[in-house]
């Protein structure tokens, strides 16, 4: 062996295959069988994609960074489920590109945060934590008050279809309309935007003022959405737990 | 720089420099706005700005004629110099972060200096622009000296290191601008990413010219680490970074991997950044100037065979160690531990074989700060290797996970081992580079050393406390089957520890500091670019 390896010395590009060889095996058996995973995890029945408006608050999340202090993954430990909730499916996140799942937190989990706190709670505490959480740490986002630049959700849904989110054409044509209707219960395109993503969508004045879309609307019309997108995880435990 | 080419190198540079304003501009011309807009624009002032340099000493006398007789030293210098000036503006942000954990009222109310922004500029900054060009300069002279050959082409090492420095400054003002892949430790936007390979393969490429070049039959174990650094590196940032831009004339991009596929990638790549960027390369390091400073030849050559293969086919595997108790596949996870313990053999022989090395030398320790710093940077690789293959371990990750812990982990070995291996071989090459015996201020190496070492502890053991602190208060019930504490409250008993982890920040980051500073003065009055600070080539075999 040892004179194998003093003969490969000499051989740059021995080293070079012989590193790609070794280096690709781990990664190969550990992430090629989970592409079969689509056909062994179903998608449940009632899972519905994300609104064009909380697909601009997941962006605003994202450049904010938020996902560096709270992690949106729940394990199945008694006490996450007891202090979050039902613990995270693989089907939730299976529309996520890239899943948030996190890797830290600074502040608690927020797999399960849709209707945990009102809308009003949310604004308040995202323009001044401390104004809410007096000892709280989170930094404040008074800019999140400005209006949001929607012109291009459509474009980013067409890309998210083309990677197999289910945007389907109706809902590729009326994204910009729909992210300012749910944002404005009484317009006329809220009933439109329950039509194309279903009754457990929030419609609602995130921010309270509905004649204004802001990045405030979209975050908190997330923030809402966390956990929401589907009922299995509640209905695993009600089965686990009777 | 531009004194040590040649006419026709000279040229070249022009014409390079010339593509690199069209990119930019074509960039600029296509975004209109935003942060490709803008980073196109930095293309294009680099880009003019090398032109109109390069084109302006096209009649400046040639180079001596005995130049192809010397090493290529000057970038080596050049990246010596931009490492350290990311180590003080990367620490500097990272100290400027953890005080806001502390005092978050201190944030400004600007977008651009909120926290979720700048955790990203510092982890870029620290890895990609303290750690990288560490790793490219240092790479540039092991590779000369071990080979006894000069850098193949003058041209491409300037390409590298100007490029890769190029995709730093990208990377961590686009987080400040809000573009972000939000992948951590790749949060570059596309673009950027693409970038980041073309430079990759011109490093490749020169990697293995020079080495086509040597007058050494055998290439030396510093250069496996480097190669398999380059390699493994670039096919983690491929494949991870797939991506679909929403326009080729706009910032954001989706990756193409979702859920929990993505998050399997994500950590395959998260740890073997770890792996392949923070140790492999860094080991290569130690490899080469541990022996140099000490005086002494690598205790055994066998140990260092097993603990590269080991390191090489082991890591890979041990991504899913983030992923425990997760959506993730059970087995997935189960593999991830097995081979996260089974790491621990590979990285202490390595470990071992640097310390054993050091037997014969140790009143060497005790005198030479510099040598010091590489005795303590084996000495945290050991510990933090020994912490990371525990911290795998599903039962003692239920608690650590999402904890401080994995942050005082990480940091030993970014502080403890990383940092201090970089500082003991820029203390031995910086000398070397001004043609002198030693620093120009030797009585601040040891200032240096003992901030860092204070630094390191502080922090390491304050996020040791408050990891394993948050872990327990979180998993906590009382007599009634209730959890015993909110979540703030274990946010509140944080406040002590993140004081002292600042604290720990400011010594390390002032260290780092005094060393720029040293650094400086040595450096300050040599003349480069006439030939006088290369050295010449080795003429006679090593053994």
């Amino acid at each position: 062996m040892l004179r194998l390896h003093y003969n490969l010395e000499k051989l740059s590009m021995g080293l070079v295959v012989g590193i790609i060889v070794a280096a690709s095996i781990g990664g190969a058996v550990e992430i090629a069988p989970l592409f079969t995973i689509d056909q062994t995890v179903e998608i449940p029945d009632d899972m519905r994609p994300l609104t064009p408006l909380e697909l601009a608050g997941r962006e605003v999340f994202i450049r904010e960074g938020c996902y560096a202090c709270h992690s949106q993954m729940v394990r199945h430990l008694a006490d996450e489920i007891d202090r979050y909730g039902p613990y995270s499916l693989a089907s939730e996140s299976a529309w996520d590109h890239p899943m948030l799942w996190g890797s830290k937190r600074t502040g608690p989990d927020l797999a399960r945060l849709g209707g945990k706190y009102s809308d009003a709670w949310h604004v308040a505490h995202l323009i001044d934590p401390r104004a809410v959480v007096p000892t709280s740490i989170m930094p404040a986002y008074p800019w999140l008050e400005r209006s949001l630049d929607a012109s291009d959700i459509g474009a980013q849904m067409g890309t998210l279809a083309r990677l197999g989110v289910p945007y389907d054409d109706a809902r590729l044509a009326n994204a910009a309309a729909d992210a300012l209707a749910q944002s404005s219960p009484d317009s006329d395109g809220a009933a439109g935007v329950a039509e194309r993503y279903g009754d457990n969508v929030a419609i609602r004045a995130f921010d309270g003022d509905p004649s204004r879309l802001t990045e405030m609307d979209a975050l908190v019309a997330y923030l809402q959405s966390l956990g929401t997108q589907t009922r299995l995880p509640y209905a695993i435990m009600s089965e686990e737990q009777p | 720089m531009i004194r040590s080419l040649t006419i026709a190198e000279r040229q070249t540079g022009l014409f390079i420099a010339i593509i690199l304003s069209v990119i930019g501009l074509t960039m600029a011309a296509a975004a209109r706005q935003g942060p490709m807009a803008v980073h196109g624009t930095m293309a294009l002032i680099l880009g003019l700005f090398l032109a109109i340099a390069l084109a302006g000493a096209l009649d400046k006398p040639s180079p001596r004629a005995d130049r192809e007789q010397n090493y290529y030293d000057e970038p080596t210098r050049f990246g010596i110099v931009m490492t350290l000036i990311w180590a003080v503006i990367a620490m500097g942000v990272g100290v400027w972060v953890a005080a806001l954990l502390y005092w978050p009222e201190a944030t400004p109310p600007w977008p651009a200096t909120s926290f979720g922004r700048l955790r990203p500029f510092h982890t870029t900054g620290v890895i990609f622009g303290f750690g990288g060009n560490a790793l490219i300069a240092t790479s540039f002279h092991v590779l000369q000296r071990t080979s006894r050959a000069r850098l193949a082409d003058s041209v491409s090492p300037w390409v590298v290191l100007i490029g890769f420095n190029l995709f730093c400054v990208w990377a961590v003002t686009g987080y400040l601008m809000g573009s972000t892949q939000s992948k951590e430790y790749a949060e570059a936007e596309w673009y950027a990413d693409l970038w980041l390979v073309v430079i990759w393969v011109v490093y490749f490429a020169l990697y293995m010219r020079t080495l086509a070049r040597r007058k050494e039959p055998h290439i030396y174990v510093a250069n496996w680490y480097y190669l398999a650094f380059i390699l493994v590196v670039a096919m983690l940032h491929i494949v991870n970074n797939l991506a679909l831009p929403v326009s080729f004339a706009g910032t954001k991009s989706f990756t193409i991997w979702a859920g929990v596929q993505d998050a399997m990638v994500q950590w395959w790549y998260g740890h073997n950044a770890v792996a392949f960027f923070l140790t492999a390369g860094f080991l290569g390091m130690l490899y080469y100037f541990l022996p140099v400073r000490s005086g002494r030849p690598i205790w055994s050559y066998r140990l260092s065979i097993v603990s590269f293969w080991g390191i090489v086919f082991f890591y890979i595997w041990v991504g899913s160690h983030h992923l425990h108790y997760t959506a993730l596949p059970y087995w997935v996870q189960t593999l991830g531990m097995t081979f996260s313990v089974m790491l621990l053999v590979p990285s202490w022989a390595s470990a071992g074989n640097a310390i054993a090395t050091l037997n014969g030398a140790w009143h060497k320790v005790r005198d030479d700060a510099t040598l010091r710093f590489m005795f303590v940077a084996a000495v945290f690789y050991g510990l933090s290797t020994f912490e990371g293959s525990f911290l795998a371990i599903r039962p003692v990750n239920s608690l650590s996970h999402y904890t401080d812990w994995t942050v005082g982990h990480v940091h030993s070995g970014t502080l403890g081992w990383v940092a201090m291996i970089v500082f003991g071989a820029i203390y031995t090459l910086v000398p070397q580079l001004s043609g002198r015996e030693d620093m120009a201020w030797p009585r601040a190496v040891e200032w240096h050393f003992w901030l860092a070492v204070a630094g390191t502890f502080i922090y390491v053991v304050a996020m040791w406390n408050a990891g394993i602190t948050q872990g327990l208060m979180w998993r906590t019930y009382d007599a009634n089957g209730a959890l015993s504490y909110s979540f703030l409250q274990s946010v509140q008993a944080m406040a002590p520890y993140y004081l002292l982890r600042a604290i720990g920040g400011v010594l390390f980051l002032s260290g780092a500091i005094l060393c720029a500073l040293n650094t400086r003065a040595t450096l300050k009055g040599v003349r480069f670019g006439v030939g006088t600070a290369d050295r010449p080539l080795v003429s006679q075999p090593a053994e």
